[in-house]
C-alpha cells in the first residue's frame, strides 16, 4: 500500500457517486459452464497451454462476443488489444476445461486476441480485423470512453480479485500453507492493478493492505500482510480464521464500491503514475512483502495497471500529444523488458535474490517511465 | 509567477541577510588564518594584485557562455556537489538532445533562473512543476555547471570510438588504491559548484531530473569546502588534515601555465577543453589526529599554521628542497608529500586543483566518514596527474593516512560559445 502521508489527490478526489452496478457490456465474465457448444453469433476461440485460435481473423464493426474454451492444463486469460496493447476487453481466470464469454464492442480497425496460458507474458497472439462503419468520437466522447473502457478494466481485475482472495482465505483456514503461499501473490496481483481506485476509500486500503511498519502503536493490524507473515515467518496460521474472514470481507466491500465510483480522466492520468511511485517506493526496495519476497508480482500489476490507464487514455493522447505517446511505448516497453529478465516460470524472482544492480536496473526504467507519465495529467485536464 | 526568474543580482532582499551570513563566513575562514593573510600581503608586494576580481561575491553570476568552460579557472566557490552518469539510452540522437536540453537548462540555473520555462510555480495545476523549487528566492551563488565526457562512453554504443581523445587514456592501477567500482567512472559528469549549497544540489537533482530515460545516476558526491584556490585573490584553505592545500596551484591569472599545463590544443573538438581527474580520498582522520605536530609537519614538508615549506618562513616562499637544517638533514624529507608532488620533482607536471573537503556522515565504527575528493583539471593526465600520483602512491607517507576509494576521468569539452551551441556539439558534430 502507499503510506497514507503521501497519498496525493489521484484518485481520491473521485466524486464519489455510487450509481450502484450498472453493467457497462463488455468485459462481464458470462456464463461459466462446463464446454458449452457455441452459440450462434459467438466467436469460439480454442484455448490451450500453447494455441489460442479464434474461429474468425475478421468481425464486423459493433459488439462480438467471444466464447473461449481452455482446453489446456494452466488457467488461461483472453484478452482483445488495441494498437499499443491498449485493452478493449478481457476475461481472466478461465480454469481447464472451462468456457467463458467475453463481450468486446470494437470499432473498425486492427487488433491483436491474445491469450495467456498461465496468466503471465504477453500471449500468444493473433491478428484481428474489424471492418464495417465506425463513427469519429468528439473529444469529450473519447474522454467519456478513456473512463469507460478503464471502469470495464477495473471490473474485470475486481472480479478475479474476488475469486482469488476467496481461493487465498480458503486456503488459509484450511491450514494449507504451501497453497495459500502460491495464491498470496496470485491474488495480490489483481489488487495491485486497481490499487489507486481502493484508495479512494480511505479506512478500507489499510484494513487490506497495511504492512506492519505501517500501524501506530495499539492500531489493529489485519489483511494480507498479518497473513503473510504468518505463512512465512511464524509457519502458523491457525488462529488467522477471523483474519482470513475479515479480509474477504473487505475485499467484497472495496470490489462493490470500487465498481460503483465515477472515474475522470484526470483520475486515470494521476492513478498511472501513482501506481509507478508504488514501485518506485515500496516494490524497488523489497518493503512492499518483506517476508516473502514476492514483490515483483505486485510490481508486475503495478506496471500492467497502470499501462492500462495510460491506454484507455490512449485516443486521447494520440490526438494531442503524438510524442509523448511514442515516448510512453517505448518506455513501457523498456520497464517491462527490463522486468522480464526476472520472470521465473509463471512467476518472478523473489526480491531478495536481485542484486544491487539488478534493482538499479529496474529503478531506472521506473523513473524513466515515471517522467513522462506525470506529463499525461495536464494534457487530459486541457 | 510563472517568468522563470529568480530576483536578480543585487535584488535587496531576503537573500540578503544570507549573503551576509556568508560574507562573515568567508572572512571568518581567512581572519582565522592570520598567517595566511599575511602570506597573502607579503606575496602581493611581489606580483600585482588582480584588485577587478570580486571572487566571493554571493550574488553574481558567472557567465555561462565563452571559449572555455566555467568551472575550472572561476575562483573556486565554497561548495561543490559533483555527479557521473551513465547514459542509458542506446540511441545517439537521445543523448544529442540530452544534451542540448541540459545545456538550455545550465545557462537558465546558472544565471539564477529556474530550470524550466514555467518554474516551480508558474505551470499548469495539474502538471508535475518543470523547476523541483528549493533554489527559489536564492541569489545565482556564483553557480557555474561544467560538463565532462568519460571514457566509457568512448565506446561503440554512440559511434564515437574513433573520437576518444589520446590523452583520455585509461589510468593505470596505483599501488595501495581501493577503488569501488559503483562510485567510479561514469559516462558523463557534471561538476556543479556554488557559494550555496542548495543551489548546486538543485542544478544537479534538476539535471537529473530532465535525463531520466536517457542518463542515470551513476554516483553523486557532495563537498563542504573548497580545498584549493584557483585564483590568486583567494586565500588558500585547509584539508581535512588542518594543512593548506593547494598553495602551488594553478591560478586563473597564470596565463602562459595555463596555455602550457591546462588548455587542450590541437583542431579537434577538444580544442580548449581539459582534462578532470577525480579521486574520492578517504581519510582516516581519527589516527591522523594522534599523530605529533612535528610528524605532520614532515609529512607534508610544511608548516602547519602558516603553510611555510619547512626551512623557510612564508606559505608562498618557494620550497628549497636542497637546504639543511643544523642536523646536517634536509629541512624537507626526501619523501615529504611536498618534494613527491612538485613540477620539479615530476618533469614540471602542475594541476589546477579543483578539490573539496567531505564528510559522508560516519562509518557506523565510531569514525567521520571523511576525506578529500580531490579533482584535477590539466591538458594531459598522461604525463601530469599519472607520474605525480604515481610517485605518491609509491613513497607518500601519507598513504598511512588515506585511501583513495573512487576514480574518475572526464574529458571536458571547450566552452558553449552562444544559445545556438550545446555541450558536446564538436564532438558529435
Amino acid at each position: 500500500m502507499s503510506r497514507p502521508a503521501s497519498r496525493g489527490p489521484g484518485l481520491a478526489i473521485a466524486a464519489l457517486a455510487l450509481t450502484g452496478l450498472a453493467a457497462c457490456g463488455s468485459g462481464e465474465p458470462a456464463a461459466v459452464g462446463a464446454s458449452a457448444p457455441a452459440e450462434p453469433g459467438k466467436i469460439t476461440v480454442a484455448a490451450s497451454d500453447t494455441e489460442c485460435r479464434p474461429a474468425v481473423t475478421e468481425v464486423p464493426a459493433g459488439t462480438t462476443t467471444f466464447a473461449i474454451t481452455n482446453g489446456g492444463s494452466k488457467v488461461t486469460e483472453f484478452y482483445v488489444y488495441a494498437p499499443g496493447d491498449r485493452v478493449m476487453a478481457e476475461v481472466e481466470n478461465i480454469v481447464p476445461g472451462l468456457t467463458r464469454d467475453l463481450i468486446a464492442e470494437l470499432p473498425a480497425g486492427t487488433y491483436e486476441t491474445a491469450c495467456k496460458p498461465g496468466m503471465v507474458g504477453k500471449g500468444i497472439r493473433n491478428p484481428l480485423k474489424v471492418t464495417g462503419e465506425h463513427k469519429p468520437l468528439t473529444a469529450d466522447a473519447k474522454l467519456a470512453r478513456a473512463t469507460a473502457d478503464y471502469k470495464r478494466y477495473v471490473k474485470s481485475q475486481t472480479g478475479t480479485l474476488l475469486v482469488k482472495t476467496e481461493e487465498f482465505v480458503d486456503a488459509v483456514k484450511a491450514g494449507d500453507i504451501e497453497q495459500a503461499k502460491a495464491l498470496y501473490p496470485v491474488s495480490r496481483t489483481y489488487w495491485e492493478r486497481i490499487e489507486p481506485v481502493a484508495e479512494i476509500f480511505g479506512d478500507l486500503d489499510p484494513a487490506i493492505d497495511a504492512r506492519e511498519a505501517d500501524l501506530a502503536e495499539g492500531e489493529e493490524w489485519t489483511g494480507f500482510h498479518r497473513i503473510e507473515k504468518d505463512l512465512w515467518i511464524t509457519k502458523d496460521v491457525r488462529g488467522d480464521g477471523p483474519i482470513a474472514d475479515k479480509l474477504l470481507a473487505d475485499v467484497k466491500t472495496i470490489v462493490a464500491k470500487a465498481n460503483a465510483t465515477e472515474l475522470t480522466p484526470l483520475n486515470l492520468a494521476n492513478g498511472a503514475k501513482e501506481l509507478l511511485d508504488e514501485v518506485a517506493t515500496g516494490k524497488i526496495t523489497g518493503e512492499e512483502d518483506i517476508w516473502s519476497h514476492t514483490d515483483l508480482w505486485d510490481f508486475d500489476a503495478n506496471l500492467e495497471g497502470s499501462k492500462a490507464a495510460v491506454q484507455a487514455l490512449r485516443p486521447v493522447l494520440e490526438e494531442r500529444a503524438p510524442d509523448l505517446v511514442k515516448t510512453l511505448d517505448e518506455r513501457f516497453a523498456a520497464a517491462e523488458a527490463a522486468l522480464a529478465a526476472h520472470q521465473r516460470g509463471d512467476g518472478w524472482r523473489p526480491h531478495d535474490e536481485l542484486s544491487k544492480a539488478e534493482l538499479k536496473k529496474l529503478s531506472d526504467a521506473i523513473n524513466a517511465l515515471g517522467e513522462p507519465i506525470s506529463g499525461i495529467a495536464p494534457i487530459v485536464a486541457k | 509567477m510563472g517568468n522563470g526568474n529568480r530576483p536578480p543580482a543585487g535584488t535587496r532582499g531576503p537573500s540578503e541577510g544570507r549573503m551576509s551570513r556568508r560574507k562573515l563566513f568567508g572572512f571568518g575562514a581567512a581572519g582565522v588564518a592570520a598567517a595566511g593573510a599575511g602570506a597573502l600581503a607579503t606575496r602581493s608586494l611581489v606580483e600585482e594584485p588582480p584588485a577587478a576580481l570580486a571572487v566571493d561575491h554571493v550574488s553574481t553570476p558567472v557567465p555561462f557562455y565563452g571559449e572555455h568552460q566555467a568551472g575550472i579557472v572561476t575562483p573556486a566557490q565554497d561548495r561543490l556537489h559533483f555527479v557521473a552518469f551513465d547514459v542509458v539510452t542506446d540511441k545517439r540522437a537521445e543523448l544529442v538532445e540530452l544534451l542540448r536540453e541540459w545545456t538550455a537548462a545550465a545557462a537558465r540555473l546558472t544565471q539564477g533562473r529556474e530550470a524550466g520555462a514555467s518554474g516551480a510555480a508558474g505551470g499548469p495545476p495539474e502538471a508535475a512543476p518543470d523547476d523541483t523549487g528549493e533554489a527559489l528566492d536564492l541569489p545565482a551563488s556564483a553557480l557555474t555547471l561544467t560538463v565532462g565526457f568519460g571514457p566509457s562512453l568512448f565506446d561503440d554504443r554512440f559511434g564515437l570510438a574513433d573520437r576518444r581523445p589520446a590523452a583520455l587514456a585509461d589510468l593505470p592501477k596505483f599501488p595501495g588504491e581501493h577503488l569501488v567500482p559503483e562510485i567510479s567512472g561514469g559516462d558523463i559528469c557534471v561538476q556543479a559548484c556554488a557559494h550555496d549549497p542548495q543551489v548546486a544540489v538543485h542544478a544537479v537533482r534538476n539535471l537529473a531530473r530532465i535525463g531520466f530515460g536517457r542518463v542515470s545516476v551513476r554516483w553523486s558526491q557532495l563537498g563542504f569546502g573548497r580545498t584549493s584556490s584557483t585564483s590568486r585573490a583567494q586565500a588558500t584553505p585547509r584539508n581535512l588534515m588542518g594543512f593548506k592545500d593547494g598553495t602551488n596551484n594553478l591560478k586563473l591569472e597564470d596565463d602562459r601555465l595555463l596555455r602550457e599545463h591546462l588548455w587542450a590544443r590541437g583542431g579537434d573538438w577538444m580544442a580548449g577543453g581539459t582534462y578532470l581527474v577525480t579521486r574520492k580520498i578517504r581519510m582516516t582522520i581519527e589516527t591522523w589526529d594522534r599523530t605529533s605536530l612535528a610528524e605532520q609537519e614532515a609529512i607534508f614538508g610544511r608548516d602547519k599554521r602558516a603553510g611555510a615549506p619547512l626551512g623557510r618562513k612564508a606559505e608562498f616562499d618557494p620550497p628549497d628542497f636542497a637546504a639543511k637544517g643544523p642536523d646536517g638533514k634536509p629541512y624537507i624529507a626526501p619523501d615529504a608529500h611536498i618534494r613527491l608532488a612538485h613540477p620539479s620533482s615530476n618533469g614540471d607536471a602542475h594541476l589546477l586543483r579543483r578539490g573539496y573537503n567531505y564528510v559522508d556522515g560516519s562509518d557506523g565504527l565510531g569514525r567521520l566518514d571523511a576525506g578529500l575528493f580531490f579533482m584535477a583539471y590539466q591538458r594531459d593526465p598522461r604525463t601530469q596527474f599519472v607520474p605525480v600520483q604515481m610517485a605518491l602512491a609509491k613513497r607518500d607517507p601519507l598513504n598511512e593516512y588515506i585511501k583513495h576509494v573512487s576514480s574518475g576521468l572526464f574529458a571536458c569539452p571547450p566552452g558553449v560559445r552562444d544559445a545556438g551551441d550545446h555541450w558536446g556539439r564538436a564532438l558529435f558534430a
